[in-house]
């Protein structure tokens, strides 16, 4: 075990990878799925190790093939992507034993095992992007992650998937490459490519030419803020979310716009925001515009939609909205505020998307008017998604309260009191279009597609009941999700210049 | 700051080409409608970025790094070595690109954006 002690960060990586290798040649998907349920089971145990490490010593610096950074890539663990990879093994582990039965029913046999082999490589690139601290290496993960999930969006059982995978590979190959245009002018006028590195030269490259530096800033932003849907960059997200399959669409909701969005605040804090002087250029101004724009037209999208699952995704450019809210308020209850939100929105998205995917196990369909009647149907299925609701909602005694809380803290420490009540107004159309829902599955007698169904086998039904009963659990005990996330955003003010 | 002059402009012309090749690979990925054509843009676009990396890493007279007394210039390694993954990179994200649109020729018999879009209206 000491031995293994000090090489728990490039575990992270490494282990999904040969997973991912060896679930290619197994061909046979239920050994595949053994073999990604087990990696899922071990990735939590690994990152919940190494958030112990930081929080009892503080930061970890991992040198690859023992080269000293900035010249190594340097794999760099604090508590913020700690707290991030915590978030997505602990998302795939939760979630994994879901996928056997949808997988196998959306999926033909001889495809399954590339599913799950395409899981893991995704799994790898996720963890990568949070793990490393070298601004390439990021891109290199990034691009993992992205063409992995093309490969299991096309592999959606509708032909519309194809399309949705395409448009989602334009979209996200053009992220990519504004962000790798941003790194070669960082790398153009510091010469370096460790983040911490960067961070230490970028005020004398700002010093001697601003322009470099802000083109620089503008390319990252854009890049990332299309992989992470940031209004109103968030075309590709509603298709690729509805035509996956749904056990996809569950993880990746949960997972990849958080990682983009880790990455994000990387860049503003850690890297820009400790070299430049923030407060001189309008980005704060111009993020929270966009988020709020987000919380209000997505919602409002929302609202009309006919399609469960494309509902919940514009539902998710709306949540993505608060996140990046807390990210532009920039002060210690804004901050804690959108990284909690980064956990619970991904706890109430999985649970909304599989509740999504068991109607689907069930009833065959998304679509909103066939699905009358559903919760009597499926009692604890539409019982865990309507506790998820409330959380969309930000109902007090669920996750989604302690969220808003935080963020209109942080909006009236900021002194912008016309915030709040935007975000107590946003969450008035969540109530809308959620409420929609449960008033059709609920309130309706149901209809002929609906008439057979039955609450999901117990593979599925417990990760929903899991995720369900966390979205709870965190609405009241708050010490693992707010005061984690109190610490990273503490951690990183103080990195500010 | 650099002043704007014509010889600093002709100075830099490396960089306009670059800005050329990402502004038409962009164009064509966001005017076209073969889906095939949109990816030979997209393709343009990457491979203009390399170009953006490997002009200034490259010194006139310049060779590899190699430790001996008989060579002092040396290119910057680094950038082509980053470089040369961006290219696997971008092979992989063409190949799969491609590798849909013949799929989505498969499922949909046509691969022109706006043709699809009226056959999935239909359906």
């Amino acid at each position: 075990m000491s031995a293994v002690w000090p090489h728990l960060p490039i575990l992270q990586v490494i282990i999904p990878l040969f997973g991912a290798l060896l679930a290619g040649f197994l061909r046979r998907s239920g050994l595949a799925f053994a073999l990604a349920l087990a990696v899922s089971w071990v990735m939590p145990v690994i990152s919940i190790a190494l958030m112990w490490q930081v929080l009892s010593s503080g930061v970890i610096s991992y040198h690859l093939g023992g080269w000293e950074p900035p010249f190594g890539i340097e794999y760099r663990v604090d508590v913020l992507n700690a707290f991030v990879l915590v978030l997505v093994s602990t998302v795939g582990a939760v979630t994994m034993p879901f996928a056997r039965r949808s997988i196998a029913f959306e999926i033909a046999d001889d495809q399954g095992a590339w599913f799950y082999c395409m899981y893991l490589l995704c799994l790898t690139g996720l963890l990568g992007i949070t793990i490393t601290g070298d601004a390439f290496n990021a891109f290199v993960f990034l691009e993992i992650s992205s063409l992995s999930t093309y490969v299991m969006i096309a592999l959606g059982p509708d032909r519309r998937a194809l399309l949705a995978s395409y448009q989602y590979l334009i979209m996200g190959t053009i992220g990519a490459t504004f962000y790798v245009i941003g790194i070669g002018l960082i790398y153009l006028a510091t010469g370096t490519l460790n983040m911490a590195d960067i961070a230490a030269r970028l005020g004398v490259a700002w010093t001697h030419d601003a322009r470099v530096v802000i083109a620089a800033l503008a390319f990252v932003t854009v890049g990332i803020s299309l992989k992470l849907a940031l209004f109103p960059l968030h075309a590709w997200l509603p298709n690729a979310y509805t035509y996956a399959p749904s056990w996809a669409t569950a993880f990746l909701s949960a997972t990849a716009t958080k990682v983009a969005i880790y990455l994000l605040i990387r860049y503003f804090y850690s890297i820009f925001g400790a070299a430049i002087d923030f407060d001189s250029l309008p980005i704060t101004e111009i993020i929270i515009a966009l988020s709020v724009a987000a919380m209000f037209i997505a919602s409002f999208i929302a609202v009309f939609e006919k399609n469960l699952k494309r509902m919940l995704a514009y539902s998710s450019v709306a949540q993505i909205g608060y996140i990046t809210l807390g990210v532009g308020l920039a002060n210690q209850a804004g901050l804690t505020g959108g990284l909690v939100h980064l956990v619970n929105h991904a706890l109430m998205k999985a649970t909304l998307f599989l509740a999504a995917g068991a109607i689907f196990y069930r009833a065959g369909t998304v679509q909103l008017k066939q699905l009358a009647g559903i919760g009597r149907k499926m009692p604890v299925t539409m019982a865990a998604f309507t506790i998820a609701g409330f959380g969309l909602i930000g109902t007090p005694g669920t996750a989604g309260f302690i969220s808003k809380w935080y963020l209109a803290v942080g909006a009236l420490d900021k002194g912008l009191w016309l915030l709040v009540f935007l975000i107590v107004g946003s969450s008035l159309i969540a109530l809308v279009y959620v409420g929609r829902v449960l008033e059709i599955a609920w309130l309706r007698e149901p209809g002929p597609k609906v008439a057979s169904a039955s609450d999901p086998p117990l593979s599925m039904l417990v990760p929903l009941v899991v995720l369900a009963l966390a979205v709870i659990f965190f609405g009241f005990d708050t010490e693992w999700t707010a005061g984690i996330a109190g610490k990273a955003a503490h951690y990183l003010l103080a990195g500010l210049r | 700051m650099p002043t704007l002059s014509l010889t600093n402009l002709l100075a830099h012309y490396n960089y306009f080409i670059t800005i050329f090749l990402m502004m038409s690979g962009l164009y064509i990925v966001v005017a076209g409608s073969n889906m095939a054509k949109k990816l030979v843009g997209l393709s343009i676009f990457q491979t203009s970025v390399y170009l953006l990396y490997i002009e200034p890493a490259k010194i006139v007279g310049g060779t590899a790094p190699i430790i001996d007394p008989a060579y002092t210039v040396y290119s910057n390694p680094l950038p082509h070595v980053l470089i040369l993954t961006a290219i696997v990179v971008g092979v992989a994200t063409l190949a799969l690109g491609l590798a849909l649109v013949v799929r989505i020729n498969e499922a949909y018999g046509t691969i022109e954006e706006d043709e699809i879009f009226e056959r999935d209206r239909e359906q």
